[in-house]
């Protein structure tokens, strides 16, 4: 599973990499939903400057990532977003939703 | 619109062809000396369709997609994905941006990606014998295009 979890001072930073599609989604989803639960941060960073490829089940991803921290009032940010992640997110119009830095 | 050059490929709708299909797009697409934006537009949209075959055509079984490369005169690529699957009752419900039935491992964007990333797209399904789903592309004419 291409992510990368560290955790320090209540924010946890989760690494994604390689190419987001349908097929590796899911297990992208359940790996960073185990992080979360096991962790309860008060913030997540989701940092995407390992992404080679992200289609709209990456778009998926960060929301889910987002709905499961705002049930414990926790903030979600995602940062390094490479240029076609970029292109996908501004087109899908989810920056009202998501945090970006 | 006649051809310049065309390549079709069918593949099983399993996961793991959706970067076999943006990878084979990508080297057709490559004669058109396409920028780097372009190449990633065109491949975001061809993992959309194929996605979409892929989880909504065949939900509960394998199937076939096709996908059919076309260069058009005047730079244009066209792109068609089309399966035989279940169709889509409601073509313009399935294209409102958020629309899934796919759950939340879907988004529903993926229409709205499709026609931001590509010049025009057509969709056209029949609830029971499958959907084709037709892009097309003009790309920036620039020294390396093909003849």
């Amino acid at each position: 599973m291409p992510i990368t979890v560290t955790s320090r001072d209540g924010v946890l930073t989760i690494a994604l990499s390689g190419e987001i599609d349908h097929q590796v989604a899911r297990d992208m989803m359940d790996a960073i939903t185990d992080a979360i639960a096991e962790r309860l941060p008060a913030r997540l960073v989701l940092d995407l400057s390992g992404v080679t490829f992200m289609d709209s089940s990456g778009i998926a991803v960060l929301l889910r990532a987002r709905r499961q921290m705002s049930h414990t009032g926790g903030t979600v940010t995602v940062t390094a977003i490479p240029a076609q992640a970029r292109r996908v997110l501004d087109a899908a119009g989810v920056g009202r939703l998501i945090s970006f830095d | 619109m006649k051809a310049i050059d065309q390549v079709s490929v069918t593949f099983t709708s399993r996961a793991a062809n959706e970067g076999f299909a943006r990878g084979v797009a990508a080297c057709f697409a490559a004669q058109l000396d396409p920028t780097l934006d372009e190449v990633a537009d065109i491949k975001t949209a061809v993992s959309e369709a194929v996605t979409n075959a892929i989880v909504h055509a065949y939900p509960d079984c394998l199937g076939q997609i096709s996908l059919r490369l076309r260069l058009l005169d005047g730079g244009v690529l066209e792109i068609q994905v089309k399966d035989t699957g279940v169709g889509i009752p409601d073509v313009d419900r399935a294209r409102t941006p958020l629309f899934t039935t796919g759950g939340e491992e879907r988004s529903g964007m993926g229409f709205t990606i499709m026609e931001s990333f590509m010049d025009g797209l057509k969709v056209r399904s029949t609830p029971g014998k499958g959907t084709a789903v037709t892009m097309r592309k003009r790309l920036s004419p620039r020294a390396g295009l093909a003849k």
